[in-house]
């Protein structure tokens, strides 16, 4: 090798010598690439065992420890991280290596612990949770000894202590150190048990005095029964305590380390250096708590393996993994079906019925779900696909557990539920059962389970139309079935002679349909009086015209009535003239309130016209707000779809304020940028720049401090909505209660109970714009002479990061 | 690799003005979906509840027999951002509306002109060849559109769905 290299010609000299370099480069590369498969690949299912396959590695590793060193500990950190499941594996692997290379093994140790203090300053929770556990598993390797495992457990408990810091901060720690324990708890039990037992009473004596205010806020259902909601620290506390009562005798986590006992117990540990949690600043954000979503047990499944019980440990393993595994494949729905129903341990559980669980779980995680809902809803579907024999049978069950659960179920995971139903339907032709649930037609409409039935028809309806859902529906549920979607028009009514408009109306429409211009209809309009409804005269807008507006608003888009295409091209056409009626908030809400009369029938068309109307600025935020809690939107308020218009406009103001605030911090960084660079571009070091900063890119001082304006616009207005918003809810169910206890009745009826929920479901769907706002509302609205239930709900929110 | 439910199909279209590379470089910088195989019953509203699950929709225009103007099984779905209209493609596609499976795939941006079919008939090209009956989508082809386009059957592959 030697000689052939030294050959070489004076012409092509520099060309051969680059060239070998280059074939050195790429067999370097080809290597690693290799490398990085084969450890990539260890844990994955083939002919030959877990053992043989590590062992065929460790031999391949050996040699390469001295080249590959970096490459080979950044592999293995990042299967550390992104293979959880795989844990035992890898440190299975770090053991033997370790046994053979002490040194390597102790340069590892300094690997991963980087790894882990780096997560958890940038924040990346999981990573640094799962870079512990693997850390913690390493003892059982004899890589790390148990002494300095247990040191750095303490002082991750130490931050149980402090006391400045929000609580969700101190609880990770704990949260962090407990989910070790399945795998290491085993080995600290024999080996340093009244260490492990003080660990231990410490965590317990932080569980017991934390605050649980929030668990309230993020339970699926009010009641306990049949499984209670449990907040998940809780949880995992009771399900270490299990374990421990058991001796730490873990028998779901495979360990393949436990066939080289013999190689590995000759090995030399390492001990860990002494780390130090970073310290709490401002501007870290950790882990909501979460409740721990159960809705079956044992008994729900039927002969064939055991669910595990709530409070065993392998239940939180399953979870854990099945969760990991929805996180991995969320993007592609037939591959993320497809792992669920191949989990390495199925054939220990009832499968389905855990899969199904974690996915309800997500979807009715508190406060919002990690996903948008339509990805449970098409997993589901696929995993029908899949096992259609019998998962569709698992997930009727599970639909009929949440509809006798329903009375208790929080109002915005009702919502959910009716989302997911209807959807569900519309892609198995709509085929259920109804009949079996007519128990519920004896109950108030406005009760939790006919009021569920209603809504998903109205959402059913919405993908279908109104005969197919009559036709699907026993004649019994005639009560709850929707009306036909029509719009309600009384200019060409029975009763259009005798009311004021009906002629300008008529003119109005032959002149639209002639294609007359938005002036020509303003004209028209001018012959309609003042219907002087207002005694305030002096107070509101002169141009405020209800007569008008009523008039126009309905003619228009009943002569757009055809589609939602129609209705928008009308709205746009006519723009100008919305504009004219629509100066005041009064005027504003008057356009909605005669949408509303034109269209109370289709409630579909009446979200699309008032999300149109908000789009192209005819009607503010505040105003919707203010229609909403109106008295003539009474009889709406505890239907689904007016919070669906609320939502949607809170939404849009959030969406404004958040791109304007982004577009401030980009146009500040290009400022700051662009001053910095002004001073270096002499120095040419790099010879090619990604994105010159033309003078066009660059803002000015003027431009950043507009921008900052129209930020601090945006808040106000937020603000205001917010404001609006919760002061109008707070009106209304303090005047309940009021009356509840001047007339002597309970309080706690259903009207009561939605409206509560709906309040409660504006603080967590919008729970991080909220949360700017606390302090003001804390002192202006939620102040301590409130009734406690309403106050209730605000503590909750409060309690959700604090 | 398998597909990803984000890939571009291997549908281009014949009418597009631009090169193959532009055309990709649209497609894959597109927020604007086609959506195929729907009965031509479906309405606006049903395509928007469902659509709207995965963003907020832009705008929906209805596919249109050429001649009849009436819908005739396709349309197109425009959103505001990328990522919403890669959440259809992720998990609307290959999924149910009005009980048939519809088709979503990736469309370089409506033109004026494009809602129309290109079927000699008025309706899609699709139609022109299908043998089988199916009751959302006119029933039989008629026996005169048939025999009128099968001398065209190498342009099948590059019809839609």
């Amino acid at each position: 090798m030697m000689n052939r290299r030294r050959q070489h010609d004076g012409d092509d000299d520099g060309y051969e010598h680059r060239n070998r370099k280059r074939r050195r480069v790429s067999e370097n590369q080809e290597i690693e690439d290799r490398l990085e498969s084969l450890i990539l690949r260890v844990g994955e299912r083939s002919t030959s065992s877990v053992e043989s396959n590590l062992e065929g590695l460790v031999s391949v590793l050996e040699a390469d420890l001295g080249t590959f060193r970096l490459k080979i500990l950044r592999i293995l950190s990042e299967c550390a991280v992104k293979m959880p499941e795989k844990c035992t594996i890898y440190t299975t692997l770090v053991g033997l290596l370790n046994a053979k290379n002490y040194k390597f093994g102790g340069e590892f140790v300094d690997h991963m612990v980087k790894t882990f203090k780096e997560s958890l300053k940038l924040c990346r929770w999981d990573a640094a949770r799962y870079s512990l556990r693997f850390l913690a598993d390493l003892v059982n390797c004899h890589v790390i000894s148990a002494t300095s495992l247990l040191q750095l457990l303490d002082t991750m408990i130490d931050v149980s202590n402090e006391d400045t810091v929000p609580q969700v901060r101190r609880d990770w720690y704990v949260f962090a150190v407990l989910s070790t324990l399945p795998w290491v708890g085993r080995d600290l039990y024999e080996k340093k048990e009244s260490s492990l037992e003080s660990l231990l009473l410490r965590i317990e004596v932080y569980l017991n005095k934390r605050s649980k205010k929030h668990h309230n806020a993020l339970r699926v259902w009010s009641v306990d029964a049949p499984h209670p909601q449990e907040e998940y620290l809780d949880c995992l506390w009771a399900q270490i305590r299990k374990l421990r009562q058991d001796n730490w005798a873990e028998k779901h986590i495979p360990r393949p380390y436990l066939a080289f006992d013999s190689i590995l117990c000759e090995a030399l540990q390492h001990n860990l250096p002494q780390i130090v949690p970073p310290a709490h600043h401002e501007s870290y954000e950790y882990p909501m708590p979460s409740v721990v979503y159960r809705m079956f047990d044992y008994t729900d499944c039927p002969d064939g393996p055991n669910l595990p019980g709530a409070h065993s440990i392998e239940r939180f393993l399953i979870e854990e993994h099945l969760h990991h595994i929805i996180e991995m494949h969320h993007l592609e729905r037939k591959d993320c079906a497809a792992q669920l129903l191949d989990f390495p341990y199925k054939s220990k559980i009832p499968l389905e019925y855990c899969i199904v669980e974690v996915i309800f779980a997500e979807l009715f995680h508190m406060p919002t779900p990690r996903y948008i809902d339509i990805v449970y809803g098409s997993i589901l579907i696929e995993l029908c696909k899949l096992h259609p024999a019998t998962l569709p049978q698992v997930l009727a069950q599970a639909t009929e557990i949440l509809f006798m659960r329903i009375d208790s179920m929080n109002t915005s995971c009702f919502d959910r539920f009716v989302n997911w139903f209807s959807y569900h339907l519309s892609n198995f032709k709509f085929t259920w059962s109804w009949e079996e649930w007519d128990s519920c037609l004896l109950l108030d409409t406005e009760h939790p389970r006919p009021k569920f039935i209603q809504e998903v028809l109205q959402k059913c309806l919405r993908l279908s139309y109104h005969q197919r859902i009559t036709e699907m529906m026993p004649e019994t549920y005639a009560k709850l079935l929707p009306v036909p979607s029509q719009p309600n028009y009384k200019y060409a009514s029975e009763e259009a002679g005798s009311l004021t408009g009906t002629q300008v109306a008529h003119q109005l429409v032959v002149a639209i349909r002639q294609k007359c211009s938005p002036e020509e209809v303003i004209n028209i309009l001018k012959e309609l009086p003042n219907s002087g409804e207002n005694s305030d005269q002096e107070m509101s807008d002169s141009s405020f015209n209800p007569l008008k507006i009523d008039v126009f608003v309905q003619t228009l888009l009943n002569l757009g009535s055809k589609s939602f295409s129609h209705s928008f091209a009308a709205v746009s056409k006519f723009h100008l003239v919305f504009k004219a009626l629509a100066e005041s908030e009064e005027a504003q809400i008057c356009i909605l309130h005669n949408v509303f009369e034109l269209w109370q029938n289709h409630q579909q068309m009446m979200v699309v016209i008032i999300d149109k109307l908000l789009k192209i600025q005819i009607v503010d935020c505040s105003a919707v707000a203010t229609w909403i809690f109106s008295k003539e939107m009474t009889g709406e308020f505890t239907k689904m779809y007016l919070w669906e218009i609320l939502h949607l406009t809170i939404k849009k103001m959030n969406k404004h304020v958040i791109k304007l605030s982004n577009e401030l911090n980009d146009a500040k960084e290009k400022f700051a940028k662009a001053d910095s660079s002004s001073s270096d571009s002499e120095d040419e070091a790099a010879p090619k720049r990604k994105k010159p900063v033309t003078v066009v890119d660059k803002p000015t001082e003027e431009m950043v401090e507009r921008m900052e304006e129209k930020l601090e616009a945006a808040n106000v207005d937020q603000k205001r909505l917010f404001l609006i918003v919760f002061q109008r809810f707070i009106m209304i169910l303090s005047e309940h209660l009021v009356r509840s206890d001047t007339d002597g009745r309970d309080p706690d009826t259903d009207w009561y109970r939605w409206t509560v929920g709906r309040l409660q479901q504006v603080f967590l769907m919008h729970h991080e714009q909220v949360q700017k706002y606390s302090g003001t509302l804390e002192t202006l609205l939620f102040t301590s002479d409130l009734d406690s239930h309403i106050l209730e709900v605000f503590h909750q929110f409060v309690a959700l990061r604090a | 690799m398998s597909a990803g439910s984000i890939d571009l199909s291997s549908y281009r279209d014949q009418h597009f003005k631009g090169s193959r590379a532009e055309q990709e470089r649209s497609l894959r910088e597109s927020t604007t979906l086609y959506v195929g195989n729907l009965s031509f019953y479906t309405t606006e509203e049903q395509i928007h509840e469902l659509f709207s699950r995965c963003g907020e929709v832009r705008r929906i225009v209805m596919g249109l027999d050429k001649y009849k103007k009436t819908p005739c099984g396709f349309c197109f779905v425009e959103y505001y951002t990328r990522p919403e209209a890669e959440n259809a493609m992720r998990y609307v596609n290959g999924t149910r509306l009005d009980d048939r499976l519809i088709r979503v795939d990736w469309d370089a941006g409506f033109i004026e002109g494009r809602q129309y079919g290109r079927g000699k008939t008025g309706g899609q090209v699709r139609d022109e060849y299908r043998t089988d009956y199916d009751a959302g989508r006119g029933g039989y082809v008629t026996l005169m559109a048939f025999s009128k386009n099968i001398v065209h059957k190498e342009d099948a592959c590059h019809r839609r769905c």
